[in-house]
């Protein structure tokens, strides 16, 4: 797990080690309540060797990409790219897609914008 | 003035009222917004890993052909306009992408983020500008209190779209202004809507949503604008039908009278 560390360091391009423990980044985050692993705590966990915990966390597949993070922390630590580094990390992986193609027809209603279904694919499958 | 536009998937299907209305009202303008040649879906989220070049290469497209051109690219959709700017932004700055895009791309002239990306909003503010806007305006839009929802993609990261202030933002507010209506300003304006969970988390998607609206309600809105067809389908399917919900575009052509002479 210690490579896939480095691996998540390199691929987001964050210096966990530049976090303050301010916690700004998870009170600003929309999605806190339905996260198991907050923000701050990708961070601190990361800097930890933390991953296996991270990776079989539900927070990864609930990050809304709004950047409320990114743009709040005062020490530009980026936590939302640390986040989905972790995610990819997991969808990489053989049979590890979180959102199979046979599962969009249930999922379709007629007024969704093909930009739902894209962004899905593009942050849930590899 | 002519710009390259780059429209996006969804504008060409279930967005087709942010697209019509933008190049309607914009040809009123006497602004052409010439629709690229060829462009493919940007993929609606920007790839944020560094080893992720594929996935950038729709937007490196569109980048070098409005290039080729000569032209500055215009995006209206919020999702395209954050993909475009952001790959613009590795090309232009990031060494390691740009060279790996430009070894996949094998253009005549390799691309290193050379285009001006503006939004739609920005064309308007910086080649209209809002003053003359209000000149043009033939029925404004008097008396009606509109609430701008910016959501997350125009404004976040600051740094790299360079849209507006990330906290306070002013312009959709301003172009409210413009068309003769009152801007209504509310919290939530530049918060998530949860849009991308309406999928997987509906109930998430329905909770932020009806947060969005309460606020916007209880400051006064008795509409919403937004730029961005995830935002418009969530606030409007999952929003409960608290507030009408409209591309800004559609309140642009009916100020501009484009509208009714399209009807």
């Amino acid at each position: 797990m210690s490579d896939m560390t480095e691996i998540v360091k390199r691929i987001s391009g964050v210096n966990p080690r530049k976090c303050m423990k301010c916690g700004k980044c998870s009170a600003a985050c929309p999605a806190y309540d339905e996260m198991d692993y907050h923000p701050h705590q990708f961070v601190d966990m990361v800097e930890n060797g933390r991953l296996e915990e991270l990776m079989n966390s539900k927070g990864i597949y609930m990050c809304l990409s709004c950047f409320a993070c990114m743009e709040r922390c005062p020490r530009s630590v980026e936590p939302a790219k640390l986040i989905e580094a972790v995610r990819l990390a997991v969808v990489r992986q053989q049979d590890r897609n979180h959102l199979k193609p046979e599962q969009i027809p249930a999922l379709l209603d007629p007024e969704l914008p093909q930009q739902a279904i894209t962004s899905a694919f593009r942050k849930y499958r590899k | 003035m002519t710009y390259s536009y780059f429209p996006g998937c969804t504008l060409k299907t279930k967005g087709k009222d942010l697209d019509l209305w933008g190049r309607a009202s914009m040809a009123a303008l006497g602004i052409e917004l010439q629709e690229l040649p060829q462009w493919q879906c940007c993929g609606a989220v920007y790839p944020q890993a560094r080893d992720e070049i594929a996935t950038k290469l729709p937007a490196v497209r569109a980048l070098a052909s409005a290039r080729d051109l000569g032209q500055d690219l215009v995006t209206l959709c919020s999702a395209c306009h954050h993909v475009i700017k952001r790959v613009n932004c590795d090309m232009a700055q990031d060494e390691y992408i740009r060279t790996r895009a430009n070894n996949y791309m094998k253009l005549d002239v390799p691309y290193a983020g050379e285009t001006k990306v503006l939004h739609y909003l920005e064309a308007l503010r910086d080649q209209v500008g809002f003053g003359e806007l209000q000149k043009r305006v033939k029925n404004p839009l008097a008396g009606r209190k509109i609430g701008a929802y910016y959501g997350c993609l125009l404004l976040r990261p600051s740094r790299e779209l360079e849209f507006d202030d990330p906290e306070n933002p002013a312009i959709i507010e301003d172009f409210i202004r413009a068309l003769g209506a009152e801007p209504v300003v509310y919290a939530m304006r530049n918060e998530c809507c949860g849009g991308y969970t309406t999928l997987e988390n509906k109930p998430y998607a329905v909770k932020q949503a009806g947060k969005v609206l309460d606020n916007a309600a209880n400051c006064g809105a008795e509409e919403i604008i937004t730029a961005c067809p995830l935002c418009m389908y969530n606030l409007k399917e999952n929003g409960g039908g608290r507030l009408p919900v409209r591309y800004f575009t559609e309140l642009l052509a009916e100020a501009l009278g484009v509208k009714e002479a399209e009807a």
